[in-house]
């Protein structure tokens, strides 16, 4: 009887399609609100894992995040550099300034100074240029989506002037990064000149990147650091999940991606069950009729999921496959987009709260087919 | 000498109203014979689409028994009437009820389907049955395309597809002239009619009172006439 109940269904075309649409815009609804609200808040911890050569991050311990700072002294690099385990260390300074632009506009950016001789804490890869540039005077890298901001396609980058708090600067490469969560243009130079170009206070040190010998885990380096120097130290992956923390707490994003998830669960509960109570009320004699002829409560419960199971399916399909494109050309093309992808747990969860959709709809239009009287059929 | 098809004894039905229940029907007591075409014939709210609907198993009495070839149908489970009816009886409704996206020979097979039978192989005996009831070039049509006289043709291989050997029908020729209804009821007493076999047919369309075997006439949920002088109430209605 499924081939049945599919046949009554997609034989009311206008129906059919206003159902799979219903599934499909919330689909699309809350898999992309989810996917943009998942990379957003991860952009918190952007910064910190585009350090892949330290493993561990010294701060003082009224710093919270990579951008919300209280800095240290230098001699802070050399206390935690004598803590054992400490394979090396180095610093790293991380500020905003403002630039002037060839154009002689003013832009924000952050600017973030990496070891004189390392180099450690610039991104590992560069889009343009040689890594060594860096060590050139008054030089300075751009990250590639800043760059695309500051100058126009086709525009001279590479050997471009920027005057930055007053200094000159020379942008000699250009890195392959993700934008931070405030997406300012990001200047990465020696911590020297970092010096040079960010005026502060007396205490300049926003971090001290670690890595530890092979001997000891992040976690046990990270206890010992913060035993021995009082200083805060957090692995990667605890840096990572405190900046991330930090925007749940302190921004309405949550909330108001929270209300749009809602929203698209709202709207398609709405859309999908008035369609479908639409549906069965259409077709209540006839399935009064096909009770009558001797079709079992359970047979047609089964054709009434039938119909909902493909209606979820075709619309599920066709709002992750929508959402993917939009994710997925955004991440290819758009700036605002770059970095971004599909968690797998999003479809996972998408796809658990279509089934709520489609089983409160379902349940709402099988109750009247179910109180459905076989006898009316003769009335 | 026709063979006994349906025994009804003492049924009576109540419906609520509000706080109070009314009686509809009062203990009702009627055979009908295999090999018959039976008429139930009276007044809107006389009972008969009550009657005719406690006969075919899809409502239940307040009291009484109902034995439909050889079976008690409402000592049944609810399951197992349902399959009773699924194998034993065949309706034609009034408004037909077809299913409007299904062709015609696809509504026709319905039986066959719901009772787990290959659909390709239902709906080519469902075919067949078009073909006897002379619409098997119809068959491929869907039902907004078919004439009220070819969907009640329809409906009729509906409900013979499967082979029941009681066939209820509720109205068959309101919706039809009287050409047409004529025709109706003769496709009916040729296809659906045989020795095993019994068609009860709820009407009050006077112009094919004269195609019954025996008319049980009802007033008032209770049955005033019983028999097969069909002249008496051909007159009575005139």
């Amino acid at each position: 009887m499924n081939w049945v109940a599919i046949r009554m269904l997609t034989g009311d075309k206008v129906k059919f399609i206003g159902l799979v649409f219903g599934v499909a815009f919330s689909t699309l609804l809350i898999t992309q609100q989810l996917t943009i609200f998942v990379n957003l808040i991860f952009r918190g911890g952007v910064a910190v894992q585009e350090v892949t050569t330290a493993n561990v991050w010294v701060m003082d311990p009224a710093t919270r995040t990579a951008d919300v700072i209280y800095p240290m002294p230098i001699t802070a690099l050399d206390r935690v550099r004598s803590v054992p385990g400490v394979a090396y260390a180095s610093p790293l300074l991380r500020s905003n300034a403002s630039i002037r632009t060839p154009e002689g506009d003013l832009e924000g950016v952050t600017v973030i100074g990496v070891d004189d001789s390392s180099l450690v804490g610039i991104p590992r890869r560069m889009s343009e240029g040689d890594a060594m540039r860096l060590m050139d005077p008054d030089a300075v890298f751009i990250d590639d989506v800043g760059s695309r901001k500051l100058f126009a396609p086709g525009q001279k980058v590479i050997g471009s002037q920027l005057e930055l708090n007053d200094q000159r600067a020379i942008i000699k490469g250009i890195v392959d990064s993700t934008p931070t969560f405030t997406a300012q243009v990001t200047l990465y130079t020696r911590y020297s000149n970092a010096l040079n170009f960010v005026p502060g206070t007396r205490n300049r040190l926003s971090f001290v990147l670690v890595r530890g010998d092979d001997k000891v885990s992040p976690d046990t380096l990270a206890r010992r650091i913060t035993q021995q120097t009082g200083l805060k130290a957090r692995t990667t992956e605890e840096f990572t999940r405190d900046g991330v923390d930090f925007i749940i707490e302190n921004t309405g994003i949550p909330i108001n991606f929270g209300i749009t998830v809602v929203l698209g669960v709202i709207v398609g509960v709405a859309i999908v069950g008035l369609t479908f109570s639409l549906f069965i009320r259409d077709n209540i004699k006839q399935f009064g009729a096909l009770k009558a002829i001797g079709v079992t409560n359970r047979k047609i419960m089964v054709m009434v999921a039938a119909q909902s199971g493909l209606v979820a399916l075709i619309g599920y399909g066709l709002g992750f496959a929508m959402a993917a494109g939009f994710i997925g050309a955004g991440a290819a093309t758009g700036e605002d987009f770059k970095g971004f992808y599909m968690p797998y747990q999003i479809p996972m969860i998408t796809a658990a709260l279509v089934l709520a959709i489609i089983a409160l709809t379902g349940f709402i239009a099988i109750r009247s087919v179910l109180k459905t009287d076989p006898a009316s059929v003769f009335r | 000498m026709n063979k006994f098809a349906i025994s009804v004894r003492n049924v009576a039905k109540d419906f609520p109203v509000g706080d109070d229940n009314i009686r509809v029907l009062h203990d009702i007591n009627v055979d009908v014979n295999a090999g018959e075409l039976t008429y139930l014939v009276g007044e809107s709210g006389s009972g008969k689409t009550t009657l005719i609907s406690i006969i075919a198993g899809i409502l239940y009495p307040t009291q009484g028994k109902v034995r439909v070839f050889d079976t008690e149908i409402y000592d049944l489970s609810d399951n197992e009437l349902v399959r009773f009816r699924l194998s034993t009886i065949g309706f034609i409704f009034q408004q037909y009820n077809l299913i409007p996206t299904l062709t015609a020979a696809e509504n026709a097979a319905i039986p066959l389907i719901a009772d787990g039978m290959k659909r390709a192989e239902a709906v080519e005996r469902a075919r067949v049955l078009l073909d006897k009831l002379n619409i098997a070039n119809q068959g491929d049509k869907f039902p907004r395309q078919l004439s009220g006289g070819q969907q009640q043709r329809v409906a009729i291989a509906r409900a013979l597809v499967h082979e029941p050997r009681l066939i209820v029908c509720d109205e068959p020729t309101a919706a039809l002239d009287a050409k047409s209804g004529r025709r109706v009821m003769d496709l009916l007493r040729e296809v659906a009619l045989a020795e095993d076999r019994a068609v009860i047919i709820v009407t009050h369309d006077n112009r094919i009172f004269d195609l019954a075997d025996r008319i049980l006439a009802m007033e008032d949920g209770r049955i005033i006439h019983d028999g097969r002088d069909k002249a008496i109430l051909m007159q009575e209605d005139a």
